[in-house]
């Protein structure tokens, strides 16, 4: 898919140079999305993002493509929130079409202790400035005509959050949106350029080494998926982050359309359908930590009954395609962006199973970071040194289902 | 699926089990005490490779054991 878009676009890609102001480790959304707003923002394009793969190749390219911003606590809400607003006008923006949609997103709950969390949720969600509201299970069905309210009889719907503003958009689109757009204001992308080690001066790191020759940079920034830990360790940082394997698959064409995204947050799954009419599910991420993106079986069979409760249609769907990630978990299930103790060496990870949403917000903030030494007031929070100050950003409200 | 070998009841499917984490492993690198106490209660080694770590019984005996797993390929090993 991606090599097929390649041809697609007019880039100008260039041979690696020997020295940049920034280094950028990973071109992936955020790493790429980091480019583009150093480029756009701040006038720095003196940059290279180097992968070892393809571009999109990793999460970016594995994710369920929901944005939202309905979290739990005050930080993230605002953090989430800003990203939304971003998306939706990354089109106009970049001018790339990315297919967002707007669709809503329906949170169901099945307890009392739930429907707690849900109004705790949507009340936090006002204060803070993203639209979630409480909604009755009629109301739920009218939004969406295929929920079973007796849950398969096993799982009653006493009611539901509602998220007007959650959206999806195409996740290689909006990878190749920014790659573009930062190529275009003079930023090196180096595919297939896998960093081995960095190059150090004492305790600061001062560039990347890689099989076409070091690279010497004023600032290396890890905007890596899945394997970070490897990287922050060859700059001596050490990471709260578990590397966890999470599975998504997608059925067969549903010939009717599928309105909104319906999440549940017991049975920690979600669904919606993507422009090809498919439908697309996810559920929480493997108990543990692995490199393997080996797909189970074990997962197919929860997710089936988990969401044939919820959406009896979807008994009557083939599944097509079943796939594997690796993301990195924080233990309060919230990102880590910003400086690491160690001079010259900038960090987002942390991303989970909640990156896609982040991108645009996580980017441009970062961005801002590396352009003035500070981190803006929107990112500052997610840290490093937060566990260390005992100040986490726990967010079990949405910890199961992203 | 993943097997693990639980002493008591032998040869069970990974979601009997509830994971435990790794063991903790502070770098000797690290010397002062505050330090090296943030280190254990927050960080993680996340092994590619051969890991250590404990897993409970949660739907059989209920006790703890040590198994030996490769990450990249999530297997056991001796």
């Amino acid at each position: 898919m991606n090599e097929f878009v390649e041809t697609l676009l007019d880039l100008e890609w260039h041979e690696q140079k020997s020295s940049y102001d920034v280094v950028i480790i990973g071109a992936g959304g955020h790493g790429l999305a980091t480019a583009y707003y150093l480029a756009t923002r701040h006038g720095i394009s003196n940059v290279a993002v180097v992968e070892a793969g393809y571009i999109g190749s990793g999460n970016s390219g594995r994710n369920t493509t929901i944005i939202r911003a309905n979290y739990g606590i005050a930080e993230s809400v605002r953090f989430y929130q800003h990203s939304v607003d971003l998306y939706a006008t990354l089109e106009e923006e970049t001018g790339c079409w990315i297919m967002h949609s707007t669709k809503g997103l329906i949170w169901l709950a099945h307890t009392e202790m739930s429907m707690r969390a849900e109004r705790a949720r949507s009340l936090m969600n006002q204060a803070c400035g993203a639209e979630t509201v409480m909604i009755t299970p009629e109301e739920a069905k009218r939004l969406c005509p295929q929920l079973d309210l007796t849950g398969g009889g096993r799982y009653p719907v006493l009611g539901a959050s509602y998220h007007p503003g959650a959206a999806t958009a195409r996740h290689d689109r909006v990878v190749w949106a920014y790659a573009q757009g930062a190529m275009r204001r003079g930023v090196d992308i180096l595919p297939h350029t896998p960093v081995t080690g960095l190059l150090r001066d004492g305790d600061r790191v001062m560039g990347v080494e890689t099989p076409n020759g070091p690279i010497s940079a004023g600032l290396v920034v890890s905007a890596v998926g899945g394997n970070v830990t490897t990287i922050a360790a060859m700059a001596g940082v050490r990471l709260p982050i578990r590397t966890h394997p999470l599975q998504a698959l997608v059925t067969n064409a549903y010939a009717q359309g599928f309105g909104p995204i319906v999440s549940d947050s017991e049975l920690l799954c979600y669904v919606s359908q993507t422009a090809r009419g498919q439908m697309l599910m996810g559920a929480e991420f493997d108990s543990q930590p692995s490199y393997s993106m080996q797909s189970s079986f074990e997962f197919l069979q929860s997710v089936a009954s988990k969401v044939t409760h919820l959406l009896p249609f979807l008994r009557d769907l083939r599944v097509l395609r079943q796939w594997t990630g690796i993301c990195d978990i924080s233990p309060d299930y919230s990102p880590i962006m910003g400086e690491t103790g160690v001079d010259g060496f900038l960090i987002t990870t942390g991303w989970g199973t909640w990156g896609f949403k982040a991108i645009p917000a996580g980017g441009e903030g970062m961005a801002e970071m590396i352009a003035t030494g500070v981190a803006p007031p929107l990112i500052a929070p997610f840290a490093l040194d937060r566990f260390a100050r005992d100040h986490t950003m726990a967010d079990q409200g949405s910890a199961g289902t992203r | 699926m993943l097997w693990l070998t639980c002493p008591h009841c032998g040869e069970r499917p990974v979601n009997e089990f509830r994971f435990g984490g790794e063991l903790p492993h502070v770098p000797d690198s690290i010397t002062d005490e505050t330090e090296r106490n943030v280190d254990y209660v927050w960080m993680y080694d996340n092994v590619r490779g051969v890991t250590t770590e404990r897993w409970f019984h949660a739907a059989g005996c209920r006790r703890w054991l040590t198994v030996r797993r490769d990450t990249i390929t999530d297997t056991v090993v001796a």
